[in-house]
């Protein structure tokens, strides 16, 4: 089971908060999910609304550790401020940050997300950075003192899961003491599966869940996925290769 | 004065941030702030005072992603 920043966490999938038809599908959808980690922002709250306070309630009766975004920052003094006032609301060091480029992919600004990145774990937050898969881009966050890195499987609320498999591949195998999450874009348990088969310790998705007709059974179906996911990769698995090879042996069949 | 709270203009006579939230019904509520774009944690909201034009921000927990 992954471990962030020297927590442990008794499961391989976090969950979003977000887009839920109801609290109460949320609630349901965290208990068949058996996620370890919720996801969270802070926003804006209008005179009078209580919503925030609400909110809060129901997240603390979910019993799960509680990670707040910079969702939606496009500026390093934004993302900071923003994971400021989220240390100080959550009571957590830990932040996942976001510090968006590309408003139509919500591709990661990555020149931001460094500076960013060093300003809070500067200032004592354990950052969790919302990132690409590219090497070089993760050489320095990790450099800055990330202990997490959250490459995306594609981009945030697509559902296309894995687009680069050989990138995220790569990247995994050169960071083994790096604890690793995919992040954004999974669609299906399957696509789960396959970043924990690739020896990514977590995934953290939203959507895939939060949108689908049932999103209980389909929170318990990624569960049971990111398990089976584990089982594999702690199984050796077999080589790929191009040619066929008969599994039933070939010795001892009739002459007909 | 006049000043920004959330992107609306806002008449006030707090003359400290910890009196504008008070004035707004945010007292105690699980609020954080910010004034012209830089944190103001809780314990300092008592002394921090405010100027006509000033841009405050006040967030909630909220769903995210």
């Amino acid at each position: 089971m992954p471990t962030f920043y020297g927590k442990d966490i008794a499961s391989r999938l976090m969950l979003g908060t977000a887009q839920y038809p109801s609290p109460a599908v949320l609630a349901d959808a965290f208990r068949r999910s058996v996620a370890g980690i919720a996801t969270v922002s802070v926003r804006r709250e209008a005179g009078g609304d209580q919503a925030g306070q609400d909110f809060w309630t129901l997240i603390q009766d979910l019993g799960v550790a509680v990670l707040p975004n910079t969702a939606g920052c496009h500026s390093v003094r934004e993302a900071v401020t923003t994971a400021q006032m989220a240390r100080e609301l959550f009571d957590t060091n830990w932040i996942k940050l976001e510090v968006i480029g590309h408003a139509d992919t919500l591709q990661p600004d990555p020149f931001g997300l460094v500076e960013a990145a060093e300003q809070l774990t500067d200032d004592g937050f354990e950052v969790f950075p919302y990132c690409t898969e590219d090497l070089v881009l993760c050489e320095r966050l990790v450099a800055v003192g990330c202990k997490v890195l959250m490459p995306w499987g594609a981009p945030i609320g697509t559902g296309l899961g894995l687009n680069n498999i050989y990138g995220l591949r790569s990247l995994r195998a050169h960071f083994p003491e790096i604890a690793m999450v995919v992040d954004a874009g999974l669609g299906l348990p399957s696509q789960a599966a396959h970043a924990v088969e690739l020896g990514y310790d977590a995934v953290l998705l939203n959507t895939a869940v939060a949108k689908a007709g049932d999103p209980a059974a389909m929170a318990e179906g990624f569960a049971r996925a990111v398990e089976a996911g584990a089982l594999a990769a702690a199984a050796d698995p077999m080589e790929p290769r191009d040619m066929a090879a008969p599994s039933t042996p070939v010795l001892g069949k009739a002459f007909l | 004065m006049k000043i920004i709270v959330n992107g609306e203009a806002v008449e006030t006579t707090s003359l400290t941030l910890a009196a504008l939230l008070t004035e707004l019904g945010k007292g105690d509520a699980k609020v954080a702030t910010s004034l012209n774009e830089t944190f103001v944690p809780k314990t300092l909201r008592d002394t921090q005072t405010l100027t006509d034009g000033d841009r405050v921000e006040v967030v909630a927990p909220r769903q995210g992603g």
